[in-house]
């Protein structure tokens, strides 16, 4: 059985209590991102982009069998590899498991605290971005 | 050439100096502060720091209007600072020098008094590739109020005005030139004399954007012979939310009044108000005051220091930087020519700017990535933007060398 997004935050939140510094966790999260498998060229339009960072973002989303599956990609590695760990916790799941997501694991993980403040609302620009998705497909009660 | 390094770093005495700056002794992401942000802007030495905190906790009044001890004691701290800055750009009188909350309030106050007034149809304004978005949106609104045409100076590989094709834009049609004298993108010094000069030839009023010059470079506004000049306290080591505008007088006297109310008024019916004299006629409200009265010891501690100083220092970081940065794989630096100041300009081929400010900072080293504001210049260079770092009188050869080390590490990790 697939993990709840509660599941997969605390396992996110293990993964970074392993790392006993910051650099470790940047490297970590770099790795991520250039694992992050790249958004078709055609998806990177200006509809897609998401406002609020200060890197280029773009975010699409699809509904399968009554879940919500998203891709992105950035320019920067770094958001990058956010986005992944976004994706993880967030993708698969049904909007109204999505919409009820608090994220608490970005706190967690000290990301809100240790980005300046521009960089962690481009971080809650994605949420907010990801959520909207989730509750457009809510509420036209899109069927695959 | 490390040991001719080291004693110029020693006759300057760096060290006496960063003890004068309270901040420099704060640690960021547990380390010592690196700050590489200062075109941004300056840190305050504890003289102006004191000097707030003296106005608040002794001095604390209006201005101008009241009869009491304190009223008098602030108005002259206030008005101190104002002969302080007419030395300091060595303007003809005090009364050409108009307190604003800044350059871009000092470009947006001559934009919508004496442009709005001046530019008629068809009349045009010309600036620069390299200027901030503040030395370009004030002029765009008022050329499309006034229907006239807002030109712009092409700027070449080396991050150079092409003066040639200035000289091409000028026409009788040109009314109004406003240039930055140093870009705060690319630290590149224009030859704003010259600029000036040729202006005048065809009947133009200039404005210079001293935003980036003022901390750097000698302002001698009679010599440059410019109309206006602004710049902004808190580059040059003064308070934020404060700024000089000078203006000629004659200029000055002539133009219509920017905002109502407060200093700016002489006397007021209901049919009929008549304006203040210069300065005062463009100080609407209560002013500044407590960073007025702090501008004064920024100014001071400056002068103590010595401009000529605080240039031979900046250089040497920056050539210490150009040349330390110029090794590493894949850079490249934005504005390469021989007048600039202070600051250094960089893309790294493969690697995102913002990726390498978050991890600089995450060794406590603050610089600026992004577009810093001069879009248009951006894409004449077809960058998203740079990583900038921008240096200071208090800044060291040491702190450039964990620059380098801080980007050759970042680079490794993210390509």
């Amino acid at each position: 059985m697939a993990n709840t997004i509660e599941q997969t935050e605390a396992e996110i939140v293990e993964d970074f209590s392993l790392f006993d510094s910051w650099d470790d966790k940047y490297e970590y999260i770099i790795d991520l991102g250039k694992k992050l498998a790249p958004l078709p060229d055609e998806h990177k339009i200006d509809e897609n982009k998401v406002k609020g960072c200060q890197s280029t973002v773009w975010l699409i989303a699809g509904y399968r069998d009554g879940k919500v599956y998203y891709q992105a990609e950035s320019d920067a590695v770094i958001v990058k590899g956010l986005i992944s760990m976004l994706i993880r916790v967030l993708s698969g799941h049904t909007p109204d498991e999505i919409l009820s997501a608090d994220m608490d694991f970005i706190n967690k993980i000290g990301m809100t605290s240790h980005l300046a403040q521009t960089r962690s609302n481009g971080l809650l620009a994605m949420v907010r971005q990801m959520k909207n998705y989730a509750l457009a497909f809510k509420s036209l009660k899109f069927d695959a | 050439m490390e040991t001719a390094t080291i004693n110029a770093i020693h006759t300057y005495d760096v060290a006496a100096i960063r003890k004068d700056f309270p901040i420099l002794n704060r640690e960021v992401k547990g380390h010592p502060l690196v700050y590489f942000d200062n075109a941004a802007t300056s840190q305050k030495p504890q003289s102006v720091i004191d000097a707030l905190v003296h106005y608040y906790s002794f001095n604390n009044a209006n201005v101008h209007r009241g009869i009491h001890s304190l009223a008098e004691e602030a108005t002259a701290d206030f008005e101190a600072t104002r002969d302080a800055v007419k030395d300091f750009i060595n303007a003809a009188s005090r009364e050409e020098i108009i307190y604003t909350r800044g350059t871009t309030e000092g470009i947006n106050l001559v934009a919508y008094t004496w442009a709005r007034q001046n530019l008629k149809q068809g009349d045009e304004v010309i600036i620069s590739g390299m200027e901030h978005h503040s030395n370009i949106v004030p002029w765009q609104i008022i050329c499309e109020q006034n229907n006239a045409k807002l030109k712009v100076i092409p700027v070449n590989d080396k991050g150079e005005l092409l003066m040639d094709e200035y000289s091409a834009l000028l026409n009788d049609r040109t009314k109004l030139v406003a240039v930055n004298h140093v870009s705060n993108a690319m630290g590149t010094v224009n030859p704003v004399k010259e600029i000036i000069q040729l202006a005048h030839d065809k009947g133009a009023v200039v404005l210079i954007d001293g935003a980036q010059s003022a901390m750097h470079l000698d302002i001698d506004v009679q010599d440059l012979d410019c109309d206006f000049f602004a710049f902004s306290s808190h580059k040059l080591l003064g308070p934020t939310g404060m700024g000089i505008l000078y203006g000629k007088k004659d200029l000055l006297n002539a133009m219509p009044v920017f905002a109502g109310g407060g200093e700016m008024i002489k006397e007021v019916t209901f049919e009929k108000t008549t304006y203040n004299e210069l300065p005062y006629k463009f100080e609407a409200g209560t002013p500044n005051i407590a960073d007025a009265i702090a501008l004064k010891p920024a100014i001071d501690y400056i002068n103590k220091v010595g401009k000529d100083n605080i240039r031979k220092h900046e250089d040497l970081l920056l050539n210490h930087a150009t040349e330390r940065l110029r090794a590493i794989d894949g850079l490249q630096i934005i504005g390469n020519n021989d007048h600039k100041v202070s600051v250094l300009s960089f893309v790294i081929s493969g690697v995102h700017p913002q990726d390498v400010g978050i991890l600089l900072d995450n060794k406590g080293i603050a610089v600026r990535t992004g577009h810093h504001c001069a879009e248009p210049l951006m894409n004449r260079f077809c960058v998203p933007g740079t990583i900038r770092a921008s240096f200071a009188l208090y800044n060291t050869i040491e702190e450039v060398d964990k620059l380098a080390e801080g980007l050759i590490k970042a680079v490794k990790i993210l390509r």
